[in-house]
C-alpha cells in the first residue's frame, strides 16, 4: 500500500514539474465573484420563496403560526393515515402532537425504521435559492437513518432557519463539520430519479412524500437556538445567518398554501 | 513550458486498440430507436439546463470560481492529497492507494472479503464502472448490487452505460418495463410503461437488500482536503441507503476529485446539479467526515485512485480535463453524441469530455480516433461549469495523435496520403506566389467537376471529403485578382 502511495505522489510531482518550486497553492487567484449573501431580498422574500422553491419538488409546505404548529403535524398524520412516527429523543415537546404514537430513535434498529409510518424532525438550516433542508445529524435533525427509511418525511423549519443563498447554507454548517464531524444531508423534494428519459419523477428509495412545515416567525415560545441546543458546535458560522436576521419582521400567517402542480 | 508530444499509455483491464469511433458511431446511427431515444433525452434536458442556469445572475463567476478552484487543486495536487490523507484519518477513516484499476480492485476486493460480506450495495460511480470493480468482485464470488434506477437497467439488461449521467438514456420506457418484467420477480402482471411504476418495482427490488446489506460500496464527487469530508450528489436515496446504513463503507475516488476547503462546497453545489439533471439543487447530496459518532458506518475505507490520472495531470493543455465534475452538460449539447449516443465512444465515459479524456488516460494509441468525434463547434465549453476548454484540448490531442502515428507507423505512415497531402497544402499556403498558381491550376482543373457551381464528387483519394458535403468550386477571380485589377492606374478613376 505505502509503495502505491509513494508511487503515484512521485508520479504526480513529475507530471507537475512545469510548477515553479516556490509556488504556493494561494499563488493560483481564485476569484469567488459570486454572491454569498442576498442583501436586497427581505425576509418575508427570503421565506417565499423558499415555500415556493420546495413546491417546485412536489414536495408540500404548510405555514404555520407557533401555536398551531402540533395540531398542524396531528392533522397532516391523519390525513396521511401515519399512526406512527419516529422522531429524535431531542424533538421539542412543542411540536408533539396528540394521538400519534411518537417513538424517540435511540439507536433503533433499521428493520424497525422500515417498519414506521413516517418521521418527524426539525432541520439545522434551509436554502432559499434551492428549497433546501440542511440536516446535521443534530438535535433536531437526528440520525441520517431516521430520515431516510420511512417513507413519509414531516420536517419542521422556522422561518429564521431559512438562508437565502448555497454559500450562506455551506458556511453556517462548516462549524459541526469541522468541531463533531457532523453528517450532513441536504435534502431537496422527495426522492427523485431522472433516469428513464430524463424524465424527473417522484419516489424511489427515500422518503417519496416530504411535508414541510415552516413556522411563521414571531411566534415561537422560548426558541432554543439550534447550535447551543446540541451544544457541540460553535457560532462563527452563523455570521451570514445574523445578518439576515436583523432584517426581518414578524409576520405569522396561520394558514395552509395550497399544493401546486409543478410543471 | 510546451506539452509533452507523446502520451504514456495507461494500464487497463482490456488490452487492444479500441473500435475507432467512425466505425462505432455508423453502427450506431443505424438504430433509429435508439437515435429517437437520445435526440429526445437530450432535448429535454437542454432546455431545463438552460433554465434554471439563467436564473442565477452569477453563473458566471460560479464557473470562474469553479475552475480556478480545480486548477489550485491540480498545480499542488501532492499537497492536497497528502491534507486529505490526515484529514480523512484524523476523523478516524482509513486511506488507501491505489495505482491502476487491478490495485483498486484488489483493496476494495480485500476489505470486503476480511467482513465476510459476499453481497455488497454500491451506489453509481463511474471510477469504479473505469476499473471494472463488478466483475473483479465477481471473480472473487462477491456480488455488487447496482442501487442507482439507471444502473439497475444497465445491470439487469447485461448492457453497459452510454451516458455519465443517466447511464439508459438509450433505453425507453417501454423498453426498460420489457426488461422488468422478464427479470424481476416484484414486477406485478400489469406493470405499465409509467416511470413512476417502474421506479416503484425498483424501489421494491431493492429495499432488502438495503436494509441487510454489510458493506456499501460508493464514489465520490467530491473530497475536502482540509476536512476530510467525502460527498456523494444523487436522486434517488440509494447513494444515502449506501452511505449511511451499512457498518462498513468503502469509497472509490479519482485522485483528482479533490477541493481545497469545506467553504468549496458553496460553488459547486451550485453549477452541478442546474448542469447535470438541471435542478436547482438534486434531490439529496450526503457529506460524511470519516467516522460520525453514534450514526451511520462504523469503519470508513477511502481508495485514491490513479489509473492513468497522472498521465493527463503530465499533459500540460490536456490537465483541464481533470476539472471535471462529472456533470454530462456538455453531452447533452453535443450534436455529435445526440446522434451517436454514448456507446460509439467505446469508454465509460463518452461524448465530448470522453473525447479528450479516454485518449489521455488510456494513450493516444488506444484511442486516436475520439478526439476527431468533434465537429468543434465549442458548445461544450460554453455549457462547461469547470470551463474546460473541450475545443482546444481536442486539437491540442489531434496534433498528438497526427504525431504518434507519423513516429510509430513507420514509412507508409510518413507517406499516407493525408499526410503527403498536408505537407503539399502547407507549401501552397505558404507562399503567394505558389499559392495563386495553385488556384490557376484549380481553375483549368476543375472543369469536369464543377457543375451547378459546386464540386459534388471530388475523384481518387479526395473523394472522403466530398462524401458528406459539396465543395464550392475556385472562382474565375479571386479576391486578390479583383483588389489588384481595381487599384491598377485608369481602371476606376
Amino acid at each position: 500500500m505505502s509503495d502505491a502511495r509513494a508511487e503515484i505522489l512521485r508520479r504526480v510531482r513529475a507530471a507537475l514539474v512545469d510548477v515553479p518550486a516556490g509556488e504556493d497553492p494561494e499563488d493560483v487567484a481564485v476569484a469567488r465573484g459570486y454572491r454569498t449573501r442576498d442583501a436586497e431580498a427581505s425576509r418575508e422574500e427570503i421565506v417565499d420563496r423558499f415555500c415556493a422553491m420546495v413546491e417546485d419538488y412536489n414536495a408540500r409546505v404548510h405555514r404555520v403560526a407557533a401555536p398551531d404548529l402540533a395540531d398542524t403535524i396531528g392533522r397532516l398524520c391523519r390525513e396521511g393515515r401515519l399512526r406512527q412516527l419516529v422522531v429524535p429523543p431531542a424533538l421539542p415537546e412543542q411540536w408533539r402532537p396528540d394521538g400519534i404514537e411518537l417513538v424517540e430513535d435511540h439507536d433503533l434498529e433499521v428493520s424497525r425504521l422500515d417498519g414506521m409510518d413516517g418521521v418527524l424532525s426539525g432541520c439545522a438550516s434551509a436554502i432559499a435559492q434551492t428549497g433546501t433542508i440542511v440536516l446535521d445529524g443534530g438535535a433536531r435533525s437526528g440520525r441520517r437513518a431516521i430520515t431516510l427509511v420511512p417513507d413519509h418525511h414531516l420536517c419542521v423549519v422556522e422561518a429564521e432557519q431559512v438562508l437565502a443563498l448555497v454559500p450562506e447554507a455551506i458556511a453556517r454548517v462548516a462549524g459541526a463539520v469541522r468541531e463533531r464531524r457532523a453528517p450532513i444531508t441536504l435534502v431537496s423534494g422527495p426522492s427523485a430519479t431522472s433516469d428513464i428519459e430524463l424524465d424527473r419523477v417522484e419516489g424511489v428509495h427515500g422518503p417519496r412524500v416530504l411535508d414541510i412545515v415552516l413556522v411563521e416567525r414571531g411566534a415561537t415560545e422560548g426558541r432554543v437556538d439550534v447550535d447551543r441546543e446540541v451544544g457541540r458546535t460553535g457560532s462563527s458560522a452563523a455570521d451570514a445567518h445574523g445578518a439576515l436576521e436583523n432584517s426581518c419582521r414578524s409576520r405569522p400567517v396561520p394558514f395552509d398554501v395550497e399544493v401546486r402542480e409543478s410543471t | 513550458m510546451s506539452a509533452p508530444t507523446s502520451l504514456p499509455v495507461a494500464g487497463s483491464r482490456t488490452p487492444g486498440p479500441r473500435e475507432p469511433f467512425p466505425d462505432a458511431a455508423r453502427r450506431a446511427l443505424a438504430d433509429e430507436q435508439l437515435r429517437h431515444n437520445i435526440g429526445h433525452a437530450t432535448k429535454t434536458i437542454r432546455e431545463k439546463r438552460a433554465r434554471v442556469v439563467g436564473e442565477l445572475p452569477d453563473w458566471e463567476a460560479l464557473r470562474e470560481a469553479g475552475r480556478a478552484i480545480k486548477e489550485r487543486v491540480l498545480r499542488h495536487l501532492d499537497d492536497y492529497l497528502v491534507e486529505l490523507e490526515t484529514s480523512v484519518q484524523r476523523a478516524g477513516g482509513h486511506v488507501h492507494w491505489a495505482r491502476d484499476a487491478d490495485e483498486a480492485n484488489r483493496v476494495v476486493g480485500d476489505l470486503v472479503a476480511a467482513h465476510g460480506a459476499e453481497e455488497v450495495v454500491k451506489v453509481k460511480s463511474i471510477t469504479t464502472e473505469e476499473t471494472q470493480l463488478n466483475e473483479a468482485l465477481a471473480e472473487r464470488g462477491i456480488h455488487c448490487w447496482e442501487t442507482d434506477l439507471a444502473q439497475l437497467i444497465i445491470q439487469l439488461g447485461e448492457d453497459s452505460p452510454s451516458h455519465i449521467l443517466v447511464p439508459a438514456i438509450h433505453r425507453n420506457r417501454a423498453e426498460i418495463r420489457e426488461l422488468f418484467m422478464r427479470t424481476l420477480d416484484e414486477a406485478p402482471d400489469d406493470l405499465s410503461d409509467d416511470p413512476r411504476a417502474l421506479a416503484e418495482v425498483a424501489r421494491r427490488h431493492l429495499r432488502r437488500k438495503f436494509l441487510a446489506a454489510k458493506v456499501g460500496i460508493s464514489g465520490a464527487n467530491f473530497a475536502v482536503a482540509e476536512t476530510g469530508t467525502v460527498s456523494v450528489v444523487e436522486s434517488e436515496g440509494n447513494g444515502r441507503m449506501c452511505t449511511s446504513l451499512p457498518e462498513v463503507l468503502i469509497s472509490v475516488m479519482g485522485i483528482e476529485k479533490l477541493i481545497p476547503r469545506w467553504q468549496d462546497f458553496e460553488v459547486y453545489l451550485q453549477t452541478l446539479p442546474r448542469s447535470s439533471t438541471a435542478e436547482r439543487m438534486n434531490p439529496y447530496t450526503s457529506l460524511w467526515t470519516g467516522v460520525a459518532p453514534e450514526d451511520g458506518p462504523r469503519e470508513f475505507h477511502l481508495v485514491l485512485v490513479d489509473n492513468g490520472r497522472t498521465n493527463v495531470l503530465a499533459d500540460v493543455v490536456g490537465r483541464q480535463a481533470l476539472n471535471c465534475i462529472r456533470c454530462s452538460a456538455c453531452l447533452n449539447v453535443c450534436p455529435v453524441y445526440e446522434r451517436t449516443g454514448g456507446h460509439a465512444y467505446g469508454s465509460v465515459y463518452p461524448g465530448p469530455i470522453g473525447a479528450i479524456l479516454t485518449p489521455m488516460l488510456e494513450g493516444i494509441d488506444r484511442a486516436g480516433s475520439l478526439p476527431y468525434a468533434s465537429s468543434l463547434c465549442g458548445a461544450c465549453y460554453a455549457v462547461c461549469p469547470v470551463k474546460i476548454d473541450i475545443p482546444r484540448v481536442l486539437v491540442h490531442l489531434r496534433h498528438l495523435e497526427v504525431e504518434h502515428t507519423a513516429r510509430e507507423g513507420g514509412l507508409r505512415a510518413r507517406l499516407g496520403p493525408e499526410r503527403v497531402a498536408m505537407r503539399v497544402m502547407a507549401g501552397v499556403f505558404g507562399s503567394r506566389r505558389r499559392y495563386e498558381a495553385a488556384q490557376r491550376a484549380a481553375r483549368l482543373g476543375q472543369w469536369p467537376l464543377a457543375h451547378g457551381g459546386r464540386i459534388q464528387r471530388l475523384p481518387g483519394m479526395l473523394a472522403g471529403w466530398t462524401t458528406m458535403r459539396d465543395l464550392r468550386p475556385v472562382p474565375a477571380e479571386s479576391f486578390r485578382e479583383w483588389w489588384r485589377r481595381r487599384s491598377e492606374p485608369g481602371e476606376d478613376g
